[in-house]
This record gives structure tokens, C-alpha cells and sequence, in this order.
């Protein structure tokens, strides 16, 4: 295959001018996977979504634009109320990121061992911030801030990502249009990590009622203990209310280890420094791809690698 | 004897107990000591050859274990090590 072959078409100037942050979050790349796919049939074609072209770095800025928007909307912010939620980094900086753009005062309770270059940014972005026992993880961080919420309900909007269901509705009508347009309406499966489960729950929802015999299918962690930030091993974590078990066809667990090869190979065949929530998501539709003769797989890439360089998988190679 | 303190993730395996006292001299020695009497847990600390898995994180007394000796770092009898989960679900 010569090299101009394997290169997109590339149009310059096709964006509209961007008039604020807003104008900026979704309509992503939908870039296809050429060389980890090289033992696929030319028929299977592999794309992922790159979530990391959004205004704060992630797919988080979709539920966070669309989880501010209902608040504004519905009363729930803008009278001196502070958004305040739990979360990891993503949600957080996203929420930090319009929140500031909007003068809204974001407090997040987060574990305290997130890494400092999120705290970093976080601060830089003017959070408040209540650091959580570690040991808890998010499962902790999101009981703080319920208990916070409880405590001073004048003062806070608590935006609870997961059961808002502005964060599964803005995947339903920001990624999943997305992808039906982008693929032409060639997409037969999707694929996810289940974090929040916004991502599969929403896109899901419109592929399946837009596209027949679309299958979904959703990643998550093999075991209890892992090192897939981000992402949720769903049988020992409390599950979200917006989680709507039904809607995948099938479930498949990847190993961390699985995930940090797959990070490094993304980055050097393709070029795609990705964190390791997406390098999940890319073993899987792989795994997908390679039981196919024909077909379309789609999945979503929620980050860069760029807050995480500071970890043992990129610092020790 | 040190303390180990036990995410919530894991505590399945622990019988739901969340602190346990430990023997060993190195963080090393209490893991194996750890692994040794609550045996479901050892393959969510180690691998198949044995070492400990790239993302179980340690801290003795607040400091990652990775910037003291890794598995040689000494154990005092006072000292707590916690094993911490990495950031997981609803970045």
C-alpha cells in the first residue's frame, strides 16, 4: 500500500468561525484506524471518534455543555448557584472550563489521588475543590458531594452526571447524528466504555432507532482493580441510574494490560496519542472488527494521553 | 506488624475488611504476606509470573512507593501502606 493511499482526504477551511466554547464542543473527527487494522479485510473498516478535539480535551464537554445548558435553562444555575458535582478529571475540567466561560463557580469533590497535573489544571480553571479518600474512588467522591448537596441545597446546583440524564440525551443528539452522518449511515457496530455509561446509553439509543440491526456493544475493566481511569467495572461499582442494562448486545472485558499495549501501538502505528480509556475501547472494536467479513466499527476515543504522561505506562517505556 | 488499608474494589476478597494488620519487613513481603492469606486476591495484585501488576498503587504513609524502593521498600511496625485504586468511572 503506497503511502498517499492510506491518507484521508483532507478539506482545509470546511469548519464554520467558532463563536464561543459552545459553538466548539462535538462534531469530532471520525478518524479510521489503517494500519492496527492491517489483518482486517478491506471490506471491515474501523473508526474512532476524537473526543479529544473538544474545547476542554474530552467527550466530557458534551454532557458538561448539555448538563449546563438544562440548568441555565431550567432556573437551576445562574443565581449565584455553584455547579457542584464529583468526578475524576474529564467531567470536572469540562464543567471548569464552559462553567468559567459562562462566570459560573464550579466545586468538585474528586479522590485524592488524581494526578497532580489534573488538579493542576483544575485549579488553574478556578474550581473549588474537596479532595475524597482515595480509597473510595469515585464511588466515594460522588457520596461527598451528594452529602454536600444535602447539606446546603441553596448553594449548590448538584449536576449528579450520573443520573442526569442531559448527559446520555447529549450523546443522543450531539455523537450518535455524529456518526450517522460521518459513516453515511454505514455504521453496523458501536462500540463504548462504560464510565458514567452516557456514551453507549445515548448514542446507542439513536444508532439502534436509526440504524437496523446495529449492534453495541460495551468495554469495561476485567476485574475490580484496574488501571482504565475512567472507565467502571460495572458487577462491584454502584451502577448508574442512567445505565440502561438492555440496550448493549453484549459486554466484553479487556485487561488493563490488553489496554496500555494497545495505547503504545495506537500511538506508533497510528500516530494517536490516546489515553487508556480509548485504547480499551480500541482492543475491543478490534477484537469486533476481527470476527467480521463485512462491516463498519465505530467507536469513541474520550482523551488524549496528554494529562497522563506523568504514569508508569508512558513514563516507563 | 504494619497496617494495610484496603480499597473498596478489593475488600470482596478481604472478607469486607477494609484495614489488616500485616507481617514483613518490605511492602514487598506484606503484599505476599496479604496474598498468602486471602489467596482470591492475588492475581488482582500480581501477575502470572508473579510481579506486582503495573496499576496497583501503593503508599506508605502518603508517598507513592514508586518514588521510595518499589517491593524493597522497608515496613516499620507503625507504618500504613494503602493500596489505591486508580480513578475509575465517570471521569
Amino acid at each position: 500500500m503506497s503511502l498517499r493511499s492510506t491518507l484521508p482526504n483532507i478539506t482545509l477551511f470546511e469548519d464554520p468561525p467558532a463563536r464561543d466554547l459552545f459553538d466548539r464542543v462535538g462534531n469530532t473527527p471520525l478518524l479510521r484506524l489503517r494500519h492496527v487494522t492491517r489483518d482486517l479485510p478491506p471490506t471491515v473498516e474501523v473508526y474512532a471518534k476524537a473526543e479529544w478535539y473538544n474545547p476542554g480535551g474530552s467527550v466530557k464537554d458534551r454532557p458538561a455543555s448539555a448538563i449546563l445548558r438544562r440548568a441555565l435553562l431550567e432556573g437551576e444555575l445562574g443565581d449565584g448557584h455553584i455547579l457542584l458535582d464529583s468526578t475524576s478529571g474529564n467531567m470536572g475540567i469540562a464543567y471548569a472550563t464552559l462553567g468559567a466561560a459562562l462566570g459560573i463557580q464550579v466545586h468538585l469533590t474528586v479522590p485524592a489521588n488524581a494526578s497532580r497535573p489534573r488538579l493542576t489544571i483544575l485549579r488553574a480553571l478556578g474550581a473549588q475543590l474537596t479532595l475524597t479518600d482515595p480509597l473510595e474512588g469515585s464511588d466515594g467522591a460522588r457520596r461527598v458531594a451528594r452529602a454536600l448537596a444535602t447539606e446546603h441545597p441553596h448553594r449548590y446546583y448538584y449536576a449528579d452526571q450520573y443520573s442526569n440524564e442531559a448527559n446520555w440525551k447529549a450523546h443522543y443528539h450531539t455523537t450518535g447524528p455524529e456518526i450517522l452522518a460521518q459513516t453515511g449511515g454505514r455504521v453496523t457496530h458501536f462500540v463504548a466504555g462504560l464510565g458514567t455509561t452516557g456514551t453507549l446509553v445515548g448514542s446507542g439509543r439513536f444508532l439502534k432507532e436509526h440504524i437496523p440491526g446495529l449492534r453495541l456493544v460495551a468495554v469495561q475493566p476485567d476485574a475490580p482493580l484496574h488501571g482504565l481511569e475512567g472507565l467502571k467495572h460495572i458487577p462491584t461499582s454502584d451502577v448508574p441510574s442512567i445505565f440502561d442494562p438492555g440496550l448493549p448486545d453484549e459486554t466484553i472485558p479487556v485487561s488493563t494490560e490488553q489496554a496500555y499495549a494497545m495505547a503504545v501501538r495506537l500511538a506508533r502505528e497510528e500516530g494517536l496519542l490516546v489515553g487508556t480509556s480509548a485504547a480499551a475501547a480500541a482492543v475491543v472494536a478490534l477484537q469486533v472488527a476481527a470476527r467480521l467479513e463485512a462491516g463498519v466499527v465505530v467507536t469513541l476515543f474520550p482523551d488524549s494521553a496528554m494529562k497522563y504522561l506523568d504514569e508508569p505506562l508512558w513514563r516507563e517505556l | 506488624m504494619s497496617v494495610i488499608r484496603v480499597p473498596t474494589p478489593l475488600r470482596p476478597y478481604t472478607e469486607g475488611q477494609k484495614e489488616i494488620q500485616i507481617n514483613g519487613g518490605t511492602v514487598g513481603e506484606a503484599l505476599k504476606d496479604l496474598a498468602n492469606r486471602y489467596p482470591s486476591l492475588k492475581p488482582h495484585l500480581f501477575d502470572e509470573t508473579g510481579s506486582l501488576r503495573p496499576y496497583v498503587n501503593l503508599f506508605l504513609n502518603d508517598e507513592d512507593v514508586r518514588e521510595l524502593q518499589g517491593e524493597s521498600t522497608p515496613l516499620k511496625a507503625e507504618d500504613r501502606l494503602m493500596i489505591v485504586p486508580s480513578i475509575a468511572g465517570g471521569q
